[in-house]
């Protein structure tokens, strides 16, 4: 194969590629409805309901960040000990955030007063915003290149993990997910003024979304080794993102809900497979190439990687049957109740 | 900062601080996750309203539990990377699989049908809707399996090899057939059982004090007590063979549970308590019971118990090549010997108080009402649990000293090089913060449901 790399190394670096994609694709717009809360609900029943359309779901896509974190450490755990512990702070506050959101569904619905509710909806928000833009912000640092020593461990300087093209793409996955959930909510919401009033704060999200894609690929051409790395397919998906946004917009535009949320969804699923695309054939960049992890290098052995990949084979199609049925059952639009 | 207090110190104290929390709520939702699916089979056979109002009712407690228990385990998956990368390189390998396979069978699993379940009361038909808590309670009980099977190896590594300073997989039938792990499964979801059924009994003597929703908590109480009289009887088999298991692949262990420093004589006693010195490794007299350690150890009257110093040196003698001559294999022999009188007296009690709880609410004679000196002990024991479940993780854990992985890698060598101990400080106080706040809230919502009664808590939803 390519580098000396073998075939299931490949495989699991490409399934975790995956993994992230469709953690991006299904968290990223239950993260966006969790801050259109605060940016469209006029009121707590309109919260309720924009949480209801996530409900069911939210903590089944929050295990494909799980999943994809598990076969990081089974199939490359090296990846995973650098990763893990280099980026030490950010990822604590990833969790930070995970922890106050992943509470707040039941713990809002156990509040009786109205403070309580509030509290409780807020960490929902926070927890929404804080959780894509810092695990993205560390996608967008770690591409960078990063001091890593002889032994894999990583010492990061704040401008390291701080710095413009980290800050834009945690900001841009933000938005991103913030699209894609009001994408979402409008598919799955009975309710004609609440969907207008959507509408009308993506129209000019889209606005922005262009603008900070545009910065997004101009910092990702000076900053990272990409475009010289593997300049047509590099341009490629960043174009393959921009025209994603323009037809999720265009779809918007027609009233076309699912286009326009399928498409959302595909221009972060694009994103990943920009930073993937480019780590390739490593897995984390060094200042000092020598030191750089790579697939042949961090993978696993060869018996774990096939346990994994026949493991993977049988539970996946089984686990993506019942969440598949799982959005089927709760297909139809709901409304605001009374007694919510 | 606090001279003296090392970065091992910290990610320990990290670790033991979020697997304690994590904890309390695993066993409490894989419990709860049974006990409502046994209220909502009755409803759909006897097709009696009072038990589909007990798995709405005591659902919304299963779903709190679940909720905290999701966040918190969490911390569990990204701190082996972050405070344990050593650790997380040496054993990867081997490690990283079952924790793979417990995302991709068990966690997908219970996420999507406890999703399915707390929505769906309308929709579907009760036999359908019964199916989905029983689907998310399997669910539970597998991710138990994975992620005891990772600790079984933690425990007895079988089915490796050493290659380049890792372990490397080598039988993946061998991980799985641990005798270990067939060992620790059982105990530890017949623990969580147990432990939720005395929040059930605990919370409905609560209600019983208050005279509040009397038939209804009474009910609730005579299942969940029969659930507990199974649980708590099976349980200390269970206990006994992970024991037994224990007396041959962790004899210091088992030793230091029953604070035997001196290898005994055939006929060992039982010490009640001892003064323990731990610095001269003496036992220094006790409160004892003639024969009996004898007869628990071996279930025969006749045979001595090895004693730690004696394994002590044979460890030594077992591992000197490889871990140096300065290595200390005696494990925190206090906290070993009262955990396990805790873990296991607070088990003989739990069996008692169900046989009493059941004796006392037979449908006929019925007087637990009048007796609120035992509806008072069974309120506190709903916190009982906790701490048997907590005792017996400390035994597990600490009784591995000093290794991460038994006899293969130390707790030393396992620590992050990079992170900081300024940054471990930080973390730690954080989640100390972050978890006392999410413990008091829980305990909070549970005590104001049963506060608002039974009628305005299912009036409230479903979920």
């Amino acid at each position: 194969m390519i580098d000396g790399i073998d075939f299931l190394q490949l495989l699991w670096f490409l399934l975790i590629g995956l993994l992230f994609m469709i953690f991006y694709f299904t968290e990223g717009f239950d993260y966006g409805v969790g801050m259109a809360t605060k940016f469209l609900a006029r009121n707590d029943q309109e919260k309720h309901l924009m949480m209801e359309t996530i409900g069911p779901h939210w903590d089944g896509n929050e295990v494909w960040l799980i999943t994809a974190g598990g076969a990081m450490f089974a199939s490359f755990s090296d990846w995973y000990a650098s990763l893990f512990s280099g980026y030490y702070i950010l990822l604590f506050f990833t969790l930070f955030a995970l922890i106050i959101r992943g509470v707040s569904f039941e713990f809002s619905a156990h509040a009786e007063t109205e403070h309580g509710f509030r509290i409780w909806t807020g960490t929902l928000f926070w927890g929404s915003l804080l959780a894509p833009f810092f695990l993205t912000m560390m996608f967008g640092s770690l591409i960078q290149g990063v001091p890593i020593d002889a032994q894999g461990n990583m010492s990061l300087s704040f401008w390291n993990i701080v710095n413009p093209l980290s800050v834009v793409a945690g900001v841009a996955g933000v938005l991103l997910c913030l699209i894609h959930g009001i994408n979402f909510l409008r598919l799955r919401i009975d309710d004609p003024e609440l969907s207008e009033r959507a509408a009308s704060l993506n129209e000019k999200l889209y606005l922005v979304a262009y603008i900070g894609e545009v910065v997004f690929a101009l910092l990702i051409f000076f900053q990272t080794d990409f475009f010289k790395l593997r300049p047509i397919s590099s341009t490629i998906i960043t174009l393959i993102i921009i025209a994603l946004t323009a037809w999720s917009d265009i779809a918007l535009i027609k009233n076309k809900q699912a286009t326009a949320f399928v498409t959302s969804g595909l221009t972060l699923v694009a994103v990943v497979g920009l930073l993937f695309n480019g780590l390739f054939p490593r897995v984390l960049i060094a200042t000092d190439p020598a030191h750089s992890l790579l697939i042949k290098t961090a993978a696993n052995s060869k018996l774990t990687l096939e346990v994994m990949t026949i493991v993977a084979l049988i539970l996946l199609p089984i686990a993506l049957a019942y969440i598949i049925w799982s959005y089927v059952v709760f297909r139809r639009r709901i409304k605001v109740t009374q007694n919510a | 900062m606090l001279s003296g207090v090392t970065m091992l110190d910290l990610a320990r104290f990290q670790f033991a601080m979020t697997t304690v929390f994590h904890f309390f709520f695993v066993p409490f939702s894989i419990g709860m996750g049974f006990i409502v699916s046994i209220m909502e089979t009755l409803y759909v056979v006897k097709k009696d309203e009072v038990y589909k109002k007990m798995a709405q009712f005591w659902g919304k407690i299963y779903l709190l539990s679940f909720a905290v228990g999701v966040v918190t385990g969490l911390i569990q998956e990204f701190q082996f990377g972050m405070n344990w990368s050593d650790y997380s390189r040496f054993m990867g390998d081997i490690f990283g699989a079952p924790l793979a396979i417990e995302a991709l069978l068990a966690f997908f699993m219970e996420s999507t049908f406890i999703g399915l379940w707390m929505f769906t009361w309308n929709k579907f038909k009760p036999g359908l809707h019964c199916a989905l808590v029983w689907i998310s309670f399997i669910g539970s009980m597998l991710s138990a399996i994975w992620i005891l099977t990772a600790n079984a190896f933690m425990q007895h590594p079988v089915g490796y090899v050493i290659k380049n300073g890792k372990a490397q997989m080598a039988s993946f039938w061998a991980l799985i057939a641990n005798k270990q792990l067939w060992a620790s499964f059982p105990h530890v979801v017949i623990g969580a059982i147990v432990t939720a059924s005395f929040v059930v009994i605990g919370m409905a003597a609560f209600g019983l004090l208050r005279k509040r929703d009397v038939n209804f908590h009474k009910k609730s109480m005579r299942v969940a007590l029969w659930i507990a009289l199974f649980a708590s009887i099976a349980e200390i088999g269970a206990g006994d063979y992970q024991t037994q298991v224990e007396i041959h692949e962790q004899p210091m262990k088992f030793a230091a549970t029953e604070g035997v420093y001196e290898t005994t004589g055939d006929h060992a006693p039982w010490d009640i308590v001892a003064n323990l010195n731990t610095k001269e490794h003496k036992n220094e007299g006790a409160i004892s019971i003639p024969d009996v350690l004898t007869i628990l150890t071996y279930h025969k009257t006749s045979g001595s118990i090895k004693g730690m110093n004696q394994i002590n040196k044979e460890l030594h003698a077992k591992y000197d090549k490889k871990f140096g001559k300065d290595m200390s294999y005696y494990v925190p022999v206090k906290t070993l010997f009262y955990s396990f009188r805790i873990m296991a007296g607070f088990g003989a009690l739990f069996a008692l108080l169900s046989i009493l709880g059941l004796i006392w609410t037979r449908p006929k004679k019925n007087t637990i009402e009048n007796k609120r000196w035992f509806l008072g002990i069974l309120g506190i024991s709903t916190f009982l649990p906790f701490v048997a479940n907590t005792c017996g993780w400390f035994i597990t854990e600490l009784g591995r000293f000093p290794w991460t992985v038994y006899g293969l890698f130390t707790i030393a060598d396992s620590i992050s090089a990079s992170t900081t101990t300024g940054e471990l400080w930080f973390t730690n106080i954080m989640y100390f913060l972050i978890f006392s706040t999410l413990g008091a809230v829980m305990i909070y919502y549970c005590k104001r449901q049963l506060d608002m009664g039974v009628a305005d808590t299912l009036e409230r939803g479903a979920y």
